[in-house]
C-alpha cells in the first residue's frame, strides 16, 4: 500500500508537469519553433485513442475473454491503411474551409446547416459525457487500489479528489485549449502535453508488462506454460475460446473501432484540427499502428499473470496493472503505472473536453444567442471565449456529476463501446459527404436522427434499464409485450450480441435514410456547391470557385469581422486582401471572394453554420439556383483551363527556346568547322604556292644558277603544281560528296575486278618503292550495286596510302577480299610503322597526314576522308586496325543489299 | 665566320628555297625540321636570326618563339615568323608570342631578303 499523501502528491506533480510542457509548447510555437511539427509527435498525439478504459480495461477484458481485447486495436490499424487517402482529404478540407470540429465538418458539407451542426453536437454530448465520467471513475478506482482504502471509507473526501482532478483539467483545457479564438490556429502546447502523455502511458504499461513477464515469471514461454496448467486459462489464448468463434461480433468490433478512430471528437481534434502538415500523415499512419501494437504486447501476459497470482476470484482484473506490482514489492512501479493510467484518462479528458466544448459553444450556444438579440453590439471575441470556457467547465462537471450518480452502474461500465457506437453514426454522412456529391442535408439529418434513435432504443435504453433506473421488462418482452420490437432482438433478429445487433440496425437505418432521401430529393444550390467544394477539394487550385452572389457593404463586412475576430485580426485580413488586389483598403469592393474570405475566418471562430448566418445578416444575397452553381463552377473550371493552357504554352515556348538554342549551337559549331576547313585549305594551298613562287623568283633573280640546281628547282615546281592540282580536285570532290551534289553512276559492280585494276594502276608506285603487292581474292564474288569509279578511287587511295608507308626494303602490301553472307570486306594491310594509338581516332579527319613531313610522301590529307565518305554513301563502313610498329590495316565493308 | 641563320620549316621544298636564298646572301644556314629541333638548334648554334614557320608538328612556331623569349641565354635571337595562315589573329598571335617580324606565305623573295638584311643590320 502507498500512503494517500504520496499518491496525491505524485498526481499533483504529474499535472504540474503537464502544465509546464504545454506552456513550453506554446512558447516554442510563438517563437516559430514548433515542437509538434513532426510525424512522430503527431502520431503520439493520436495515442489519445488509448484512454483509461483501454489502459485498464484491456487487461480486464483479456482476463475474462482472452483475445477479445484485440479488435479495439485492430480496427484503427486497418483504418490507418486508408489514412493517406481519407484522413488527408479530411485535413485538406478542414484546413481550406477553417473547420474546427466534426459537427462543423458535417454541417459545412451539407449547406452549412445550423440544425445539422446542433444535431451532431447533441449526439456527441449524449454519447461522450458518460465516457468522460468513465475516465474520472478510472482515476478514482486506481487511487483506491493504490492506497488500499475501501470505497465507502474513502468516498467522502476522495470524491472531492476526483472533483479536483476534473477542475485541474478544466483549468488546463481553458489555458491551453481556449486561449485564442481561431481554432484553426491549433493548440500546440496542448498537443505537446498529449504526446507526452501518450509516451508516458506506453512506458508505464511496458514497464509493468516487463515486470510481470520477467520479474514474476520466467518470460513469455513460462506464462504460457503455466496458463496451460490452470483450468479455464488455456482457453484465453485461443481465438475460439470455449464456444464457437463469433465472427460477426469480431468484425463488428473491428469495424466499429476503425470508424471511431476517425470520428471520435478527440481523434478529429488531434488528427484533423491539430494537424501541422499534411505530409506527416504518411509516416504517422504507420507509427500509430506500431504504437498500438507495442501497448498491446503485454496485455495477455499481465492478465494471465494476474489470474495465476491472485486466483480466479482474487483482485479485479481491471486493476491488475496496479495490483500486481503493488502485491510483489514494487510500489514505485505501481505508482508509475497509476500515473500511466492517469495520463490515459487526463489526455482523453482534455482533448475531448476542448473538442466538445467547441461544438457546444459554436453549434448550440452561439446560434441561440445570435438568434435572440445578439445581432448588434461590439466586440464578441471575449464573449465567445467566455462561453467556450464555461462550456469546458460544464462538460467536465457534467461528466463528474454522471460519475457521482452512476457510479458502479452497468450504464457506466459498458459506456466505452456504447460511445463508439454513437459516434459511428457520423460515418455515413461524413465519409459519404467527402466522396459522394449526391448527399443532401435532408438525407444526412434523417440518417443521423434515425441512426441515433435506433442507438438509443437498442443500446442506450437497455443499458439504462440494466442499471436498474427504469423497469427492464421491455428488454425481454418488448414494449407493450410486442416481441418484434424487443430492443435487443429487433424484428426477430437473434444470434447477435447487443452491440453488434444495435450497430447493424442503427447503421442500416442511418445509411438507408441518408442514401434514400438524398436520392429522393435534389440538393439545393448551397448543398450542391458545398458538395463540390468538399468532394473536389484536391482539384481546387488558385481558381477555386466562390459560390456567392450578392452585394455587401465594405463597412458592414469590416464591422462584422471586427466583432468576431477582434479589430486587429480583422484589419489584417482586409489589409492582406487589399495588398493582393493592389488597391487601398477603403477602395476594396466587397465582392464574392472577399465575402468568402471573411466568412471563412469567422467560421474558424464560431463555426461554419453560425458564420454563414452572420455574413448573410450583413449582405444582400441573391439566392443561388443550382444553375448558378453550375455556371460559377464552369467559370472557375474555365479559369483553371486557361491557367493550364497558359502553363502549357509557356512550357512549349521554353522547349522551343531550348531547341532554338541547341540549333544555334549546332550552327555555331558548323560555322566553326567551316572556318577550320577554310583555314586548313588555305594553309594547304599556300604551302605549295610558297615553294613555287620562291623558287621561281630565285631563278629569276639568280641568272648564274647552276644547271643542276635549276633542274632540281624546276622539278620541285612541277611537283608542287601537281600537288596543287590534286588538292583543288579533292577539295571540290569532297565538297560535292558532303553536300550531296556528287553524281553517282551506280551499276552492277564486280569488286574483284576493281581491286585488280587498282593494283595494276598502282604497280608503277610499287615498283618505284621496291615494294610487293599481294592480292588474296576469291575466284568470284557477288556483284554490288555501286559507282565503279568511286570504288576505284577508294582502292587507289588505300593502295597509294599503303605504299607510301612501307619500308624501303622488303615493303609489302596485301589486299584481301572476303565474302561474307551479306557483305564484302576489303582489307589493305601494309608492313609499315603503323599508326600510333593517339592518331588512330583522327586518321579519317581532313588534312591529317600521317608520319613526318620530311619523309612523308606527298599527299593532300583528303584521300582517307573522301574514301570514307564514299563507303558511307554506299551504306558501308571503313575502319582502321593497327598496332604501332606492326603495320596498318585499312578495311571497308560494303553490304550486298544497300541499307543492309 | 658569317652570320648564322636558322631555317625552321617542316616543308622540305620551302627549306630548299629558303636555304638557297640565305646562302646566296652569304649567311651560314642551319636547318631544323620541327619545333623541338628548332629550339635545340637555337640553343646550340646561337643563330643571329631564325626564319620560323608557324605551323609545325609538335612544338609550333609560336611555342618556340615563346620559349626563346623566356630563355635568358637566347632571348635576343631575332625571329622572322612565316605562316601559311594569313588571318589577322595569327599575325597578332605571332607578334604576341614575341616575333620581331612576320611574313605571310607565299612571300615575295625580295621582300624576305630585304627584311632579313634589315633585321641583321
Amino acid at each position: 500500500m502507498i500512503a494517500p499523501a504520496v499518491v496525491l502528491a505524485a498526481a499533483a506533480g504529474y499535472l504540474l508537469v503537464l502544465f509546464l510542457i504545454a506552456a513550453w509548447g506554446d512558447r516554442r510555437a510563438a517563437e516559430g519553433r514548433s515542437v509538434i511539427d513532426s510525424a512522430g509527435v503527431y502520431a503520439l498525439s493520436w495515442g489519445v485513442y488509448c484512454t483509461a478504459w483501454t489502459y485498464f480495461g484491456s487487461v480486464g477484458r483479456a482476463a475474462t475473454a482472452g483475445m477479445w481485447f484485440l479488435p479495439i486495436y485492430l480496427g484503427p490499424m486497418l483504418a490507418m491503411l486508408v489514412a493517406w487517402i481519407v484522413l488527408r482529404k479530411m485535413v485538406r478540407i478542414a484546413r481550406t474551409y477553417r473547420i474546427t470540429s466534426i459537427a462543423d465538418f458535417i454541417a459545412g458539407r451539407y449547406g452549412k446547416s445550423p440544425g445539422l451542426a446542433a444535431l451532431v453536437t447533441l449526439i456527441t454530448v449524449v454519447g461522450i459525457v458518460p465516457y468522460i465520467a468513465l475516465q474520472l471513475k478510472a482515476v478514482e478506482a486506481g487511487y483506491l487500489v493504490l492506497t488500499g482504502t475501501g470505497r465507502q471509507a474513502a468516498a467522502a473526501w476522495w470524491g472531492d479528489g476526483a472533483l479536483y482532478v476534473a477542475l485541474a483539467l478544466a483549468a488546463f483545457a481553458i489555458i491551453f485549449g481556449a486561449r485564442h479564438l481561431d481554432l484553426a490556429e491549433r493548440h500546440e502546447g496542448m498537443v505537446a502535453a498529449i504526446a507526452f502523455e501518450s509516451a508516458l502511458k506506453l512506458v508505464a504499461f511496458l514497464g509493468v508488462g516487463a515486470f510481470v513477464t520477467w520479474g514474476l515469471f520466467g518470460g513469455m514461454a513460462d506464462i504460457w506454460a503455466r496458463a496451460q496448467a490452470v483450468p479455464g486459462l488455456a482457453d484465453l489464448v485461443r481465438l475460439d475460446g470455449p464456444g464457437p468463434f463469433d465472427y460477426a461480433q469480431w468484425f463488428a468490433l473491428t469495424g466499429l473501432s476503425a470508424l471511431s478512430v476517425l470520428l471520435l471528437p478527440r481523434q478529429f481534434q488531434v488528427m484533423v484540427v491539430e494537424c501541422v502538415d499534411e505530409a506527416h500523415i504518411r509516416r504517422a499512419a504507420w507509427i500509430f499502428p506500431a504504437y498500438l501494437l507495442l501497448i498491446n504486447v503485454f496485455v495477455l501476459p499481465i492478465a494471465i499473470g494476474g489470474i495465476i497470482a491472485f486466483g480466479a476470484a482474487g483482485a479485479d482484473p481491471e486493476t491488475f496493472v496496479l495490483s500486481l506490482p503493488l502485491a510483489h514489492g514494487a510500489p514505485a512501479l505501481a505508482l508509475l503505472a497509476y500515473l500511466g493510467g492517469l495520463s490515459a484518462a487526463t489526455g482523453m479528458l482534455i482533448v475531448e473536453t476542448v473538442a466538445v466544448s467547441t461544438m457546444v459553444c459554436n453549434d448550440l450556444v452561439m446560434p441561440g444567442l445570435l438568434r435572440f438579440g445578439l445581432r448588434g453590439g461590439g466586440d464578441l471575441t471575449r464573449l465567445i471565449l467566455a462561453i467556450r470556457r464555461a462550456a469546458i467547465v460544464l462538460v467536465l462537471m457534467l461528466g463528474y456529476l454522471y460519475f457521482r450518480v452512476a457510479g458502479e452502474a452497468y450504464a457506466l461500465v459498458s459506456i466505452g463501446l456504447i460511445s463508439f457506437a454513437a459516434v459511428a453514426q457520423f460515418g455515413p454522412s461524413l465519409l459519404g459527404g467527402i466522396y459522394w456529391r449526391g448527399g443532401t442535408r435532408v438525407g444526412a439529418t434523417a440518417g443521423l436522427l434515425g441512426g441515433f434513435a435506433v442507438w438509443i432504443y437498442t443500446l442506450m435504453l437497455p443499458s439504462v434499464a440494466k442499471s436498474g433506473w427504469i423497469p427492464d421488462r421491455f428488454i425481454a418482452e418488448g414494449p407493450f409485450g410486442i416481441a418484434l420490437l424487443a430492443p435487443e432482438r429487433l424484428f426477430g433478429l437473434t444470434g447477435l450480441d447487443a452491440l453488434t445487433h444495435s450497430l447493424f440496425w442503427s447503421l442500416l437505418v442511418n445509411i438507408g435514410l441518408y442514401v434514400g432521401l438524398s436520392l429522393a430529393r435534389a440538393p439545393t444550390a448551397r448543398e450542391a456547391s458545398q458538395a463540390l467544394l468538399f468532394v473536389d477539394v484536391f482539384r481546387q487550385g488558385s481558381a477555386e470557385p466562390v459560390f456567392w452572389r450578392g452585394r455587401a457593404r465594405l463597412d458592414d463586412l469590416r464591422a462584422l469581422a471586427g466583432r468576431f475576430l477582434g479589430p486587429a485580426r480583422a484589419e489584417a485580413i482586409f489589409d492582406e486582401h487589399a495588398a493582393a488586389r493592389g488597391v487601398p483598403v477603403p477602395d476594396l469592393v466587397a465582392d464574392a471572394r472577399l465575402v468568402d474570405r471573411v466568412e471563412r475566418q469567422i467560421a474558424g471562430t464560431v463555426g461554419t453554420a453560425s458564420a454563414r448566418v452572420m455574413v448573410a445578416s450583413v449582405a444582400q444575397e441573391e439566392p443561388l439556383s443550382v444553375e448558378d452553381v453550375l455556371e460559377i463552377l464552369n467559370e472557375s473550371s474555365q479559369l483553371r483551363g486557361y491557367a493550364r493552357a497558359l502553363e502549357e504554352k509557356s512550357q512549349s515556348l521554353e522547349e522551343a527556346t531550348g531547341e532554338l538554342r541547341a540549333a544555334n549551337e549546332a550552327l555555331k559549331s558548323l560555322d566553326q568547322l567551316k572556318d577550320d576547313f577554310m583555314s586548313s585549305v588555305t594553309h594547304e594551298l599556300r604551302t605549295p604556292l610558297t615553294s613555287i613562287r620562291a623558287l621561281s623568283e630565285v631563278m629569276r633573280d639568280t641568272p648564274d644558277i647552276e644547271p643542276a640546281e635549276r633542274d632540281e628547282f624546276l622539278r620541285i615546281i612541277v611537283s608542287e603544281t601537281e600537288r596543287l592540282g590534286r588538292l583543288v580536285n579533292q577539295v571540290l570532290d569532297l565538297a560535292k560528296i558532303e553536300s550531296g551534289h556528287a553524281e553517282w553512276h551506280n551499276t552492277d559492280v564486280d569488286l574483284r575486278a576493281i581491286v585488280i585494276d587498282a593494283g595494276r594502276a598502282t604497280s608503277e608506285l610499287f615498283r618505284e618503292r621496291g615494294a610487293r603487292l599481294d592480292l588474296t581474292l576469291p575466284d568470284t564474288v557477288p556483284t554490288l550495286r555501286a559507282d565503279p569509279d568511286r570504288l576505284t578511287q577508294v582502292m587507289l587511295n588505300l593502295l597509294s596510302n599503303a605504299v607510301k608507308f612501307v619500308p624501303t626494303t622488303a615493303g609489302r602490301v596485301e589486299v584481301r577480299l572476303v565474302v561474307e553472307p551479306d557483305a564484302l570486306v576489303v582489307e589493305v594491310e601494309d608492313n609499315g610503322p603503323g599508326v600510333p594509338a593517339a592518331e588512330q581516332a583522327t586518321v579519317f579527319e581532313k588534312f591529317r597526314q600521317g608520319g613526318d613531313a620530311l619523309t612523308r610522301p606527298p599527299g593532300t590529307g583528303l584521300g582517307l576522308p573522301i574514301s570514307r565518305q564514299i563507303v558511307d554513301h554506299l551504306g558501308g563502313r571503313m575502319w582502321l586496325e593497327s598496332e604501332s610498329g606492326r603495320g596498318a590495316c585499312f578495311a571497308f565493308r560494303l553490304p550486298l543489299q544497300p541499307g543492309g | 665566320m658569317g652570320t648564322k641563320v636558322l631555317i625552321a620549316d617542316d616543308e622540305p621544298n620551302i627549306v630548299v628555297s629558303l636555304s638557297f636564298m640565305m646562302r646566296r646572301e652569304g649567311y651560314d644556314v642551319v636547318v631544323a625540321r620541327d619545333g623541338a629541333e628548332a629550339l635545340d638548334a637555337i640553343r646550340r648554334e646561337r643563330p643571329a636570326l631564325v626564319l620560323l614557320d608557324a605551323m609545325m608538328p609538335g612544338l609550333t612556331g609560336f611555342d618556340v618563339c615563346e620559349a626563346v623569349r623566356a630563355d635568358a641565354a637566347v632571348r635576343d635571337t631575332r625571329i622572322l615568323m612565316l605562316t601559311a595562315k594569313g588571318r589577322e589573329t595569327d599575325v597578332a598571335r605571332g607578334l604576341g608570342a614575341g616575333a620581331d617580324a612576320y611574313l605571310t606565305k607565299p612571300f615575295s623573295t625580295r621582300e624576305l631578303v630585304e627584311k632579313v638584311r634589315e633585321m641583321l643590320a
